[in-house]
């Protein structure tokens, strides 16, 4: 949909009049992002982790894409390729490495600030549910990716988390063990599993672009959602694009270099674990094997099961792991509450914030030792993560009163503003 | 108007059409059948099947004690029993164990004292510790998984932790007192 | 009958994740109170490494080649009997201020030869090192190859500290209380040692520096067991990765050019909304 105010392309350059009339290429840029789409006005910062999201996934697609011309992908060379090859020899091949390998954390940064700006904001609901789903298809694609780079420096982590990932596969009944040896083109990873991995890890990102132009596009066709939620209802409630949101997403994306700087030239090693630099051993497994911080909330989920109960326990594990993440497929359907933005809904923010921490105990103790402590304060995390999309947030839809809606996004604005 | 009776005759979907429906299933399955080779080539390649047996001499191996050797580029414990072990083993009611399987299952004939299992915990496939001289062998005396804590008898069962099974048993035989061959 | 079944499935799906949760949950109390853990050897004696400064630390920290060249002569002299250090060229020797010349020599002299194959006879030779080969690997007969110290001080949790560490800690003892806890520690297993700072307390590695003056050093430092520690400690930062202070001065560019960009970037955002409310 495009509002009626919306901005109409007229190039005056004979140029782009010549291209836009043989390829309207100008004409879909200038209306996806530019002046010719209408943004609501009262967006806030928690809105420029879209972009965001897409200027980090930029960031990995051109370092990886220079990184895998220095890579071996061997069982035998791809620890020296990238621990002596780019890290050493290669002209600034370290500032690659390092930006690749925190680049993936920065992406989670924002993709987890971006997914809970729209849980906070109800983004998902109606008429916005596809934009959701594919957030969550790109969000699944994201983690398949980052998974499998992990394991192409081939040390002690990347190995052993590449056996305990496709473990996974071998808790489904009867098939699971032929499935996982398929997966891993052997009895365990090696040389056939690391030539399909990094396949599949250049493969995947440009997938994901795919589907970012997907989530894009069923953007626009109701338009960006806003802080309070309240539909778009004319001219006055929006500001173009360009050069508005232009701006202020060019603000954000310097803010999120300089932190993204100051961990690749200050801290490069500081969200990596210390055991990634010894090389694969596949007799001697380590101390204590964990994930990277942004799998700790769901490595969490999967180890509070501990108890067989009609199925086994492994099995238990991993289905409550995919569960976890397939569950907010569901959520436009889960939450019922005519009301999007959670500023105006009382209960429910009380529980976004109570998940939000939940989701961070989940995260410390994914990190930990399966120690007794931090099993039982998992399993009670797991519960109220389960306990808050299935059973909290449809109940709470019902119960709730919201608070009275700003009559329109400008009302709203001239409120704040005391105008 | 010779067209438009082709299009609404009596006939309807007409013989004819039956060739189009014909064609187009032909050429799914020969679809469907292309892309098996793509699939199979997923599966253990020659050269990884190659390795799949592995002798390993057990003259040197004292009761009591164990080596780590590999099979498969997995690791394989074999396990040279006392007569303690071996009892506490069989001491255990086999229906109270999750994977009920007994210590005479578990190993030859005529040679019960060798525990020959894959090093593969099987919750999640790290190696445990027990088979290494000093290793912490756990609360039953077998193999210990330092990865999720869990515990494995002296017959490799599967007795306190997360994992579902005993530890595998790989196929192998003797072929003299001294020599086992596996896979 | 259907649609409540529908409506309700979130519910059953969710009861059902909590039920088992909570099976598990009362599994893990009843254990922990039946079965409290045991607090591990580990727990009881194990320590995190004493703090070390170097040169090096730090955003603005720099390497002190001086302190490098020893940390290379305690390497050589000692180290290098036992653990490789094959990430690390002969040629990357001149980041220390070798000169050319000095490095064909080390490469020419050090101990452990090349080994090359002899394509015509089929057979394993071996010759002198040149300044473009790798440290050539150590192969030790004993109990296991002792670990490759390239990149030791990545691949340890705050490395440099607890290589210094490691290497003065033999002296230190057990408690007595941990001892009655722990009466096995006690005597240590033949061919072992007792070492605090090492993550399962005894360590294969006999004492490596055992008396000052072990290594001759040329620049006039006294070489106590705790100065070599420390010089070699310094080495390991540096062949973990050579790089790291041009990396920390790109760095100081990169975040002077951000920081002007982002001036620029917000005057930029402000004048484009100014009168716009929002």
């Amino acid at each position: 949909m495009s509002f009626p105010w919306a901005k109409h392309y007229e190039p005056k350059n004979p140029v782009m009049q010549w291209v836009d009339s043989r390829l309207p290429l100008p004409r879909f840029v200038y209306n996806a992002v530019g002046a010719g789409y209408p943004v609501p006005r009262n967006l806030n910062y928690w809105w420029n982790f879209g972009v965001l999201a897409g200027v980090a996934l930029v960031c990995q697609l051109i370092t990886g894409i220079v990184l895998a011309m220095h890579f071996h992908s061997s069982a035998a060379s791809a620890f020296d390729s990238v621990n002596v090859g780019i890290m050493r020899d290669v002209n600034a091949g370290w500032f690659l490495r390092f930006a690749h390998a925190n680049g993936a954390s920065m992406f989670f940064v924002v993709i987890y600030i971006h997914m809970f700006r729209g849980l906070y904001y109800g983004s998902y609901k109606a008429p916005r549910e596809m934009v959701w789903l594919l957030g969550v298809v790109i969000f699944l694609l994201l983690m398949a990716t980052a998974f499998m780079g992990y394991v192409l420096p081939w040390g002690q982590m990347s190995f052993w988390g590449a056996q305990v990932i496709t473990g996974f596969f071998s808790a489904i009944p009867v098939v699971g063990d032929w499935i996982r040896i398929w997966l891993l083109g052997g009895y365990a990873p090696d040389d056939a599993a690391l030539n399909r991995f990094f396949s599949l890890h250049y493969l995947l990102p440009f997938v994901i672009a795919g589907a970012v132009i997907l989530h894009i596009w069923a953007l626009h066709i109701p338009g960006s959602s806003n802080p309070t939620g309240v539909e778009v209802k004319g001219e006055q409630d929006t500001v173009p694009f360009h050069p508005y949101y232009t701006a202020k997403d060019g603000l954000g994306v310097v803010v999120f270099l300089i932190l993204f700087s100051v961990l690749i030239f200050f801290a490069p090693d500081y969200l990596g674990h210390p055991d990634n630099y010894i090389p694969a051993n596949p007799l001697s497994t380590p101390a204590h094997i964990v994930p990277e911080w942004y799998f700790w909330p769901f490595y969490a989920i999967l180890r509070a099961f501990t108890a067989d109960f009609i199925l086994p326990a492994k099995l238990w594990g991993v289905l409550a792991m995919f569960g976890s993440i397939l569950l907010l497929f569901f959520l436009p359907w889960l939450d019922k509450s005519p009301v999007r933005s959670g500023s105006y809904r009382p209960m429910y923010k009380v529980a976004f914030w109570v998940l939000v921490a939940d989701v961070l105990v989940l995260g410390y103790c994914g990190g930990s030792p399966a120690e007794p402590l931090y099993v039982i304060l998992s399993q009670i995390a797991a519960a109220y993560y389960f306990a808050h999309f299935l059973i909290i947030v449809p109940i709470i839809s019902h119960l709730e009163t919201p608070k009275p809606l700003p009559g329109s996004i400008t009302e709203a604005v001239l409120a704040k503003t005391g105008a | 108007m010779a067209i438009e009776a082709d299009l609404a005759g009596p006939e309807n979907p007409r013989r004819r059409d039956y060739l189009q429906f014909a064609a187009v299933s032909v050429a799914a399955v020969g679809a469907g059948v292309a892309v098996l080779p793509l699939v199979n080539s997923m599966n253990p390649s020659a050269d990884v099947l190659a390795q799949s047996t592995t002798e390993v001499d057990v003259s040197k191996i004292e009761p009591g004690q164990a080596i780590k050797t590999s099979f498969r580029k997995q690791p394989l414990f074999v396990r040279n029993l006392t007569p303690k072990e071996i009892a506490e083993a069989d001491a255990v009611p086999v229906s109270s164990l999750r994977d009920p399987q007994t210590l005479e299952q578990r190993t030859a004939k005529g040679h019960t004292n060798w525990l020959i299992t894959l090093g593969v915990c099987t919750h999640l496939g790290c190696v445990p510790l027990g088979a290494g001289e000093g290793e912490n062998r756990g609360p039953f005396g077998g193999y210990f998984c330092p990865c999720h804590g869990s515990a494995y008898d002296t017959a490799g069962r599967i007795r306190q932790g997360p994992a579902p099974k005993n530890l595998e048993v790989p196929k192998y035989n003797f072929t003299s007192d001294s020599v086992v061959v596996v896979g | 009958m259907t649609s409540l079944f529908i409506k309700s499935i979130k519910f059953l799906v969710g009861g059902g994740f909590i039920l088992v949760l909570l099976i598990a949950l009362w599994g893990s109390i009843w254990g922990v109170i039946n079965e409290p853990p045991a607090e591990t050897a580990e727990h009881a004696m194990h320590k995190h490494p004493k703090e070390l400064k170097l040169a090096s630390d730090g955003p603005l920290g720099k390497f002190d080649e001086r302190q490098l060249q020893r940390g290379f002569l305690v390497y050589k002299e000692v180290c290098a009997t036992c653990h490789s250090l094959s990430l690390v060229s002969f040629r990357n020797l001149k980041d220390l201020g070798y000169t050319d010349a000095e490095v064909k020599k080390i490469a020419k002299d050090w101990g452990t030869k090349q080994p090359v194959f002899d394509e015509k006879g089929g057979t394993w030779g071996e010759r002198d090192n040149l300044p473009s080969d790798r440290f050539p690997k150590v192969y030790y007969p004993g109990t296991g190859t002792p670990p490759d110290l390239s990149l030791i001080t990545k691949a340890r949790h705050d490395g440099a500290a607890y290589v210094h560490s490691l290497l003065t800690g033999y002296n230190e003892k057990p408690s007595a209380e941990a001892l009655k806890h722990f009466p096995e520690f006690a005597k240590t297993p033949d061919g072992m040692h007792f070492n605090p700072y090492f993550a399962n307390l005894n360590i294969a590695m006999p004492p490596p520096l055992t008396q000052d003056g072990q290594v001759q050093y040329s620049d006039g430092t006294r070489a106590t067991v705790d100065q070599m520690s420390t010089d070699v400690a310094a080495f390991l930062v540096w062949t973990a990765e050579p790089t790291l202070q041009t990396r920390r001065m790109a760095g100081w560019a990169v975040l002077g050019f951000l920081i002007v960009l982002g001036f620029l970037t917000y005057g930029a955002y402000r004048s484009v909304w100014a009168g716009v409310k929002h």
